[in-house]
């Protein structure tokens, strides 16, 4: 699909995004909040055919952004899914991977890793931790114990 | 239930995981009779966390801790993530370093894809194309050594170019050693492609259908093989790929023989790459001094090996990461194991597992249940069991072997 094709049709999920950002020619950011992620998920993925290449989980204080990437082969864009979930506590957001089986590894990765909770995911068993890992802890979250970079160095 | 019970016993019984091995991975498969009837895998047995260690690293450290993440594609991790940097900066790398940098990763390519070959004949059966493919892959090893210092583990990307310049002694070697590589790889690729036992052996195993592809959104050969004709070095262009002139290999049939015609098909571009690229290569210097990184996040994607490796990097300004993402191409690829395997034949199954190229220490990690009788194999009763259908068709088919003189 070209480039302008492609920013068409976004107009068709316009009430699902609260902005879009564009840095470059081929990199692209599509903002959300959690609860409309899916809904674009299966919109770039089903609608407009893109390829899904993998997801990020970030924490930033004040909400953790899970970032969906996927690649217009075409036009060779990175076009990024910014989803913002706000609830620190719980954490949670709807799964990808019965639309995407391909996504299947990545949402048990960030589940372990962030503690994110992938509704409706399939098998949400550990993937990247040691069955012996303490509950509750997640490695990649700003406020992990294991994560005071200043006390290391 | 009475499956789960089986397939618990033998996790402890095999014990296949050595700390002193690399890349651990562990697939236990069900089978009924000879036929595979689910697969389940079992990965992060020697996680080192490296996405982690990296938030704790400097932005020019970096490289050399992702060049890391695997040793034989330790060109393409630090250029897919030194372009995510410099799309945070929003900086091109002098002409001379672009170049250098697709000389590299194209040699790089070369010395996988034959790796890779030398493995698929080993597991068939065929140790003749398996010493030989290895052999071919030392001079090339030999020249990535003198160009940056390191058989692998190259560390030559940095930020805003590459740390090392090829020497211009250099350049008419590596034309010498191309010039005798090039019909060494014709005649690999014509003895896989004319071999009828190759064709038996090969055809129709391990299919990966597009549709299955697409949903498992898999890369690089394993794409190609079924039909999927992507390439990041074609679709989003970075180094010199976009100033020469090559062709995307696809084929469409999904098997494991397609995903070996587009590997070896690949060596022969990369070797026609690599000319061009010492036939243009531009004067001058092969890095710009790049002192601050700006807040922002940008992407960086790299045809490796295997597939397109994934980077993303963000930034707040200071001179460390705050994340960096990668996706190495197995990660997607090995979950279509899943498509490609339920349904085969238990000899075909280390043949199709190796297809994908995940990584030699991989597929040595295989057990097999028998649900009803509860019969275990080893990697190498399966590796014995591939051979032997291997001379099976050498027998039924009446075919010569592939004999030392033909190669």
């Amino acid at each position: 699909m070209k480039q302008e094709e492609l920013k068409n049709r976004l107009s068709e999920i316009k009430d699902k995004l609260i902005g879009i950002e564009e840095t470059t020619e081929r990199r692209m950011h599509l903002l959300c909040e959690a609860e409309n992620a899916h809904a674009v998920n299966k919109f770039l993925f089903e609608n407009l055919a893109l390829r899904f290449a993998i997801i990020t989980g970030i924490d930033s204080d004040d909400c953790f952004e899970i970032l969906y990437h996927y690649s217009n082969d075409e036009s060779g864009c990175v076009v990024t899914i910014k989803a913002f979930i706000r609830d620190r506590e719980n954490p949670a957001i709807e799964s990808i991977t019965p639309l995407i089986p391909g996504a299947e590894w990545i949402e048990r990765e960030i589940h372990d890793l962030f503690g994110i909770n992938f509704v409706n995911h399939p098998n949400l068993r550990r993937l990247i931790l040691a069955d012996d890992w303490p509950e509750g802890v997640y490695p990649l979250r700003k406020a992990c114990p294991f994560n005071d970079v200043q006390g290391r160095l | 239930m009475k499956m789960k019970k089986t397939m618990q016993k033998p996790v402890l019984a095999i014990g296949p995981f050595h700390p002193l091995q690399e890349e651990m991975e562990f697939f236990q498969l069900t089978v009924d009779g000879e036929t595979v009837t689910d697969i389940d895998a079992r990965i992060s047995y020697n996680h080192r966390g490296i996405e982690g260690i990296s938030e704790t690293l400097q932005f020019d450290q970096v490289p050399f801790l992702v060049s890391r993440v695997c040793g034989i594609c330790s060109a393409s991790h630090p250029l897919a993530y030194v372009q995510a940097v410099e799309d945070i900066v929003g900086i091109e790398p002098p002409e001379r370093a672009l170049y250098v940098r697709t000389i590299i990763n194209e040699l790089e390519r070369i010395h996988s894809h034959l790796l890779w070959v030398g493995l698929g004949g080993h597991f068939i059966g065929y140790d003749t194309v398996f010493m030989w493919a290895w052999k071919y892959r030392e001079p090339v090893l030999d020249l990535l050594e003198e160009i940056t210092g390191n058989r692998n583990n190259y560390g030559n990307v940095r930020v805003g170019g590459c740390r090392e310049d090829i020497p211009d002694e250099a350049v008419p070697k590596i034309f010498k050693e191309l010039d005798l590589l090039e019909p060494k790889i014709e005649m690999l690729t014509k003895a896989v492609l004319d071999d009828p036992i190759i064709h038996a052996r090969l055809k129709g195993v391990g299919v990966l259908s597009r549709e299955d592809a697409v949903a498992y959104a898999v890369a690089g050969p394993t794409a190609r093989g079924s039909g999927i004709a992507i390439d990041v070095r074609r679709d989003d262009p970075y180094a010199a790929y976009g100033d020469l002139d090559w062709n995307v290999i696809s084929q469409p049939e999904g098997d494991v023989f397609a995903k070996a015609v587009v590997r070896l098909l690949e060596c022969m571009e990369s070797v026609k790459m690599i000319r061009e690229s010492l036939n243009k290569l531009p004067k001058g210097p092969v890095a710009v001094e790049v002192k601050e990184i700006p807040p922002g996040e940008g992407c960086g994607r790299a045809e490796a090996p295997r597939g397109e490796t994934f980077h993303y990097v963000r930034s707040d300004g200071g001179n460390r990461p705050v994340r960096h993402k990668i996706r190495a191409p197995s990660y997607v690829n090995v979950p279509s194991f899943r498509a490609s395997c339920i349904g085969q034949h238990i000899a075909d199954v280390t043949l199709t597992l190796a297809a994908v190229d995940p990584c030699y220490s991989c597929t040595e990690r295989l057990a097999v249940i028998d649900s009803h009788n509860n019969i275990t194999h080893n990697y190498d009763t399966l590796l014995q069991m591939s051979r032997e259908k291997t001379a099976r068709i050498q027998k039924e088919i009446g075919a010569p072997q592939l004999k030392l003189e033909d190669l």
